[in-house]
């Protein structure tokens, strides 16, 4: 059994469903990001986990103790909140030791954890501050610390970066990352943002509509989505269509060419279906391996610094693509004819 | 000078004679007890008395107990209002204005009604009973000011959240109103405190009715017997309503951790 197990979770508001059967193991010391949009019951599933939520059915075991039915205070969690919620009266040496000391350690015992775990954030000259003197990554900074003092059995942080500007949220979430490794703790991380979540998690839940819809490694939720949702919410894409021709072989036609996926289909012959594409698997002229070409013209062409994103006009559709800066060649003119070639194994079926 | 800034200062002026003039006109009547000369024996006299340091003293402990009661029945009722039941505060706010629309006469008729010696409860038959009403009588006039201020403290910070992270620490409901709520809108309790400890400290129709020797009736009583010692009262009692309010303005600026002026 996985240290922490969540089974057949469901939560209702009146007749209102907003998590259904959640199922989902997470091994001892691993990383989980649950990933959707707002209203999708990411929130809802890790306030059920941290006891600020009456589950309507399910279980949720932690290191095989069904803790489904302890209240907040007594199940050894640690969170930290989007609004950081330090307590403004309290310094944030005490604010640290507040865990510690509602547990009803030493002083001595207090001083030296909350020394190490303000040397674990970096704001050792810190300590004596209030929290309306520290800056919001500062803050969130400490209330990290504050949850990890008192060694919980798990941490849980919702959308702790989302408060944040740009720059902040990258070196933050690097810097929990690290944390959570040297700490080998047990993470659960919500948020909507998928860089954030592909950037830093062991394995993504990807929920919509109260429903994990895949669980999988960033790699695998960003190449293989399995459903329609994943794909569409996770990194950006080219939905093209085809006319199936042969659904046992899955041969279609996109276009004028003729394409084998080599993968049966479950839609008949003569139906048309939708294809997917990263923009990044699309290359401007014939690329190795890249045996589908489809021939077209430049529509847009954005700069983006490191990448540009060129759209081409193809037949009826257009394709995104994305291609590196390089400084000695300029992009192609708009209205320019291309070529554009793709390989067939980086065509999505997505289920409808 | 420019007409426009004759004018407000005009305004300005007349508007603090109309206020200070009165005051003014009564500290100068209480220090002419003597003939001829300006003292404070006036005052000597009041503060000298027994009966003035008897029902002074009641009204102060009084006045502690009232905002002791006020504070724990208010904080936690804001709290859950807040928190828990948003929908009931339109209900909440209207009951605690009750005080301010109903007259204390009234109030204090219908204590005497309910309560009196041939009723099911007699508070008013025992010199402690009677105490015990006052003091009720006390936190139910002083709602609408420690309600209200209570409110304001605790629209100030993110109570949830709080709430919340208090709880994944481990704390239990005792220690989350002692060291994480209480502290946190404790300048807004103590605004409500002083404006509680005002009201108890003058207050006439309560005391009076229940036969009970406070501050405001022996002020009434000196106001109808003497000639100079009532204005020297007057003087004091405005002495300690300032007070109060000056401690207000005091807490609010020194609390060190306050975020509300920053």
């Amino acid at each position: 059994m996985a240290f922490l197990d969540i089974q057949h979770l469901e939560k209702s508001f009146g007749t209102l469903c907003v998590v259904k059967d959640f199922n989902l193991g997470i091994e001892r010391g691993e990383f989980v990001s649950f990933l959707g949009p707002s209203g999708c019951g990411k929130t809802t599933v890790l306030r059920m986990v941290a006891g600020f939520e009456t589950p309507t059915s399910g279980a949720i075991r932690i290191d095989g103790v069904d803790i489904a039915g302890l209240p907040a205070n007594r199940r050894k969690i640690g969170m930290v909140f989007q609004a950081y919620a330090l307590f403004p009266n309290l310094t944030v040496a005490d604010n640290i030791g507040f865990g510690l000391k509602v547990a009803g350690e030493g002083k001595a015992e207090i001083g030296r954890r909350v020394a190490e775990m303000l040397e674990l954030i970096g704001l050792q000259q810190f300590g004596s501050r209030y929290p309306f003197q520290l800056s919001g990554g500062q803050q969130q900074r400490v209330a990290l610390a504050r949850a990890l003092a008192p060694r919980p059995q798990v941490l849980l942080l919702d959308e702790p970066l989302s408060a944040l500007d740009a720059k902040i949220r990258v070196s933050l979430r690097e810097e929990i990352r690290r944390i959570q490794r040297g700490l080998g703790i047990t993470t659960i991380f919500v948020t909507h943002d998928q860089e954030e979540a592909l950037s830093i998690s062991d394995r993504i839940v990807v929920m919509h509509q109260g429903v994990a819809d895949q669980v999988g490694t960033p790699f695998e939720i960003y190449n293989r989505p399995a459903t329609r949702f994943v794909a569409e919410f996770v990194g950006t894409l080219n939905l093209v269509d085809a006319d199936v021709v042969e659904a046992a072989k899955g041969r279609v036609r996109l276009g004028e060419v003729l394409v084998a996926l080599n993968r049966p289909l479950s839609a008949r012959a003569g139906e048309r279906i939708s294809l997917a594409l990263r923009p990044e698997t699309a290359v401007l002229g014939r690329g190795e391996g890249h045996d589908v070409v489809l021939s077209g013209r430049i529509a847009e062409v954005h700069f983006l610094g490191s990448v540009i994103r060129i759209r081409v006009a193809i037949g009826g559709q257009t394709v995104s693509l994305d291609t590196f800066n390089q400084p000695d060649r300029p992009p192609p003119a708009v209205g320019t004819p291309v070529e554009v070639s793709i390989s067939e194994r980086d065509l999505l079926v997505l289920a409808a | 000078m420019t007409g426009k800034r004759f004018w407000s200062l005009l305004a300005v002026t007349l508007g603090g004679l109309y206020f200070l003039l009165p005051l003014a006109g009564m500290v100068d009547f209480s220090m002419r007890m003597k003939r001829g000369e300006y003292s404070f024996e006036a005052y000597r006299i009041v503060l000298a008395d027994p009966q003035f340091q008897q029902t002074f003293l009641y009204s102060v402990v009084l006045a502690l107990l009232t905002i002791v009661l006020g504070i724990l029945l208010v904080v936690p009722a804001a709290y859950f209002v807040r928190l828990r039941l948003p929908g009931l505060r339109p209900v909440v706010e209207f009951i605690t204005l009750l005080p301010l629309v109903i007259p204390p006469i009234v109030i204090a008729f219908g204590y005497i009604r309910i309560y009196n010696t041939s009723s099911f409860l007699p508070l008013t038959g025992t010199r402690s009973g009677t105490n015990l009403l006052l003091l009720f009588g006390y936190a139910t006039l002083a709602l609408p000011y420690m309600y209200r201020s209570v409110d304001t403290g605790l629209r100030t910070i993110d109570i949830a959240s709080l709430t919340e992270a208090a709880q994944s620490l481990g704390a239990g409901w005792v220690r989350l109103f002692a060291v994480v709520i209480l502290p946190n809108v404790f300048v807004s309790v103590l605004s409500g405190a002083f404006l509680t400890f005002a009201i108890v400290i003058g207050e006439y129709v309560f005391a009076a009715l229940l036969n009970v020797n406070a501050f405001g009736p022996y002020m009434v009583w000196m106001g109808s017997n003497r000639a100079y010692e009532p204005s020297a009262l007057a003087v004091v009692a405005f002495a300690i309503t300032w007070a109060c309010i000056g401690l207000i303005q005091l807490f609010t600026r020194f609390s060190k951790f306050s975020t509300a002026r920053r």
